[in-house]
């Protein structure tokens, strides 16, 4: 059996913020993501969903638990191992105004990898290149564009370009960190129908952090949504299922919160009310449960004393707590 | 008569730039009535933040409102108009006492708002001396009352600097705040943007209690439709400097009549929407320096035919009186662009 692409063994990733304080960002997260298969992860600021998605992008070292790519600990990968790994799993960040260098063009922004991997040779190569992953992009006509320098650019363009970045040396897996918040809303599901199509067409897997999840529901169609809170992953699930049948408190105080674009319904929607308005600090997490202290379905002194584990429902979706069917 | 509390009549508004004049506003007309709550939706670069600040006059020194009139007017007790101000005449001096008295704003980005080294409390008193309000334990007591329906904690927040309070708490200070002089008009520029849903949720529910209380008019700047669809009586669509659709609330989400409009609206994704309705907008918007010919929107339109790239359309009425579209197809717009709207799974 060939094992998962990216397996996630109990996450854990701590910062120091004073000499003796730390903040635990991301808590005990464990996740099996196949290749080619389509995720998102949402959840709110301070969650844990970037540092999460950092983390198995390389950029951030654990400071507990493992990652697993194609079965192997990336801690211990060396040489060549280490580099198809770094090659295989690649980010687009959340701002295309302050990813992309402002003072290359964007031939030479796709170029640089290219060159730099021995991927292409000779400029003619390199050229025909740019252009084609320019336009799996669809920034077309891609001549029109190499020239020019990114400040020139809308900011659906630059992502697409920080897109085609990523694509230069065929990754495996992407990571697109809020990858449309500061996309035009027009424009913003052009940009994921274009990250999907690259799954479909290249087999990529794709992990999509967002706050929003109508967005989520979009993009993970056919995938699952994990949501997060406080640093813990509370709920895993197939996304339609878990926009219909939310298991965790927290998922459904969330879904019962977000208005909708229509008058009628938004306005009458059953809201779940909080116990509390105040978010838990990091420095001081709620024992047990993380949720506990403003779930309103709180069970009592189990939730205060015991973390639930993450585990399967009847209806397949994992869940984080102590609650045990409908209420 | 007029139930008005603001009347817009072709205001104009400029930037200057490099390359020529950015036209942000160009030519709206618009009303504000007494206690409605009217949102100006639209992308980045739409205008609708400018229209806010033009309204109070904080335009920045590039921008120039090259023509147009705004009436506001200031009402009595009894409902009985007081005074009307031509507020594009207001002298300085004058102009001190509309802003905030009159008409207040909120300002996106709340953490900028603040001066970071006064305490609230200090903030509030600055804002009470500058328009000669309460001072000292008249003013702690006023601004408690507000907090209260604003849902903060008065103790907490009256001694803390900014820094100290979350972008949640921090927004619903500035609503406070804003709200210190009771003015009759209210201006919010994307008053959610950068909140957490939770928080967004509680903003929300604040704006609905403080407009049941306070009957003030309330002008909501947002991307977000959603937000329109719940806060507000009326909508106004803005693409590039124009208004190109205004009506009642229930009646624009239902009935949307300008392609634009209807194409925002299948743009978005909702929780209940199926992934076959959503549709992105081809295209992008315009350069405001170097506008495209007729109606600006023809260039991503699929309905544009030779007409909408030499006549800019003006507002009509469509489906009834209140509900006005500027676009010369609009009534076969739903029929032609509408159907996948707003349908259940």
């Amino acid at each position: 059996m060939t094992p998962p692409l990216i397996e996630l063994k109990h996450l854990t990733r701590r910062f120091q913020i004073k000499r003796n304080v730390f903040i635990t960002a991301v808590n005990d997260v464990s996740l099996v993501m196949e290749a080619g298969e389509v995720m998102c992860l949402v959840g709110e600021s301070g969650c844990g969903k970037t540092t999460t998605g950092k983390m198995i992008a390389g950029l951030l070292k654990p400071s507990e638990g493992q990652i697993l790519y194609n079965g192997q600990d990336i801690t211990r990968l060396k040489g060549a191992a280490w580099e198809q790994y770094r090659l295989g799993v690649q980010m687009v960040h959340q701002d295309p105004y302050a990813s992309l260098n402002p003072s290359r063009t964007i031939y030479d922004i796709i170029a640089a990898p290219l060159r730099h991997h021995h991927i292409t040779s000779g400029e003619r190569a390199t050229r025909a290149a740019v252009v084609e992953l320019l336009e799996s992009v669809d920034l077309t006509p891609a001549a029109d564009l190499l020239d020019k320098f990114p400040h020139q650019l809308s900011g659906g363009q630059r992502q697409r370009v920080s897109v085609a970045r990523a694509l230069t040396v065929s990754p495996k897996f992407i990571i697109a960190d809020e990858a449309v918040s500061m996309v035009d809303v027009s424009i913003r599901i052009s940009l994921l129908n274009t990250l999907l199509k690259l799954k479909e067409k290249n087999g990529l897997a794709v992990l999509f952090i967002t706050h929003d999840l109508a967005l989520a529901k979009y993009f993970a169609w056919e995938g699952r949504v994990g949501v997060m809170y406080l640093g813990k992953l509370v709920e895993v699930a197939p996304a339609r299922q878990l926009i219909e049948s939310p298991q965790h408190p927290y998922t459904r105080v969330l879904l019962s919160a977000i208005p909708e674009a229509d008058p009628e319904r938004t306005r009458h929607k059953q809201r779940i009310e909080l116990r509390s308005m105040d978010i838990p600090s990091l420095l001081r997490l709620p024992s047990g449960c993380a949720f506990h202290p403003r779930c309103p379905f709180y069970l009592g002194e189990r939730c205060e004393r015991i973390t639930p584990p993450l585990e399967a429902r009847p209806n397949g979706s994992l869940v984080a707590c102590h609650l045990q069917g409908e209420r | 008569m007029s139930a008005n509390t603001l009347s817009i009549r072709n205001l104009r508004i400029e930037y200057q730039a490099k390359r020529g004049a950015v036209q942000a506003v160009r030519g709206i007309d618009l009303d504000v009535r007494r206690s409605e709550a009217l949102a100006l939706i639209g992308e980045s670069g739409s205008g609708k933040t400018t229209i806010g600040l033009g309204i109070v006059r904080l335009l920045v020194s590039t921008a120039k409102i090259s023509g147009g009139e705004m009436t506001f007017r200031r009402y009595g007790a009894q409902s009985s108009l007081e005074k009307e101000v031509d507020v594009l005449k207001l002298s300085p001096a004058e102009l001190r006492a509309f802003r905030w008295k009159d008409c207040a704003m909120v300002f996106q980005a709340a953490l900028n708002a603040f001066n970071p080294v006064l305490k609230i409390k200090h903030q509030f008193g600055d804002t009470a001396r500058a328009h000669g309000y309460l001072q000292g334990d008249a003013l702690r007591r006023r601004a408690y009352e507000l907090f209260d329906m604003v849902r903060l904690d008065p103790e907490r927040v009256w001694n803390a600097y900014p820094h100290e309070l979350s972008g949640g708490m921090r927004q619903r200070v500035l609503i406070a705040l804003a709200l210190l002089l009771t003015p009759p008009m209210l201006i919010l520029d994307e008053p959610t943007t950068a909140l957490d849903i939770l928080t967004q949720r509680n903003i929300m529910d604040v704006l609905k209690d403080l407009r049941d209380k306070l009957r003030f008019s309330l002008i909501f700047i947002s991307h977000d439709l959603s937000l329109a669809a719940e806060l507000a009586d009326r909508v106004a669509t803005v693409y590039a400097g124009r208004i190109v659709e205004i009506g009642n609330v229930y009646d624009t989400f239902q009935n949307p009549q300008h392609p634009y409009t209807i194409g925002l609206m299948s743009a978005v994704p909702t929780l209940t929407t199926h992934r076959d309705q959503v549709t992105s907008i081809p295209g992008s918007p315009p350069d405001l320096i170097d506008l495209p010919g007729g109606c600006k929107f023809h260039p991503r339109c699929p309905l544009a035919i030779e007409k909408c790239k030499r006549e800019e359309p003006d507002l009509v009425p469509t489906n009834g009186p209140e509900h006005l579209a500027a676009c010369w197809r609009w009534q076969e717009a739903k029929q032609a662009l509408g159907p996948t709207l707003k349908q259940e799974l």
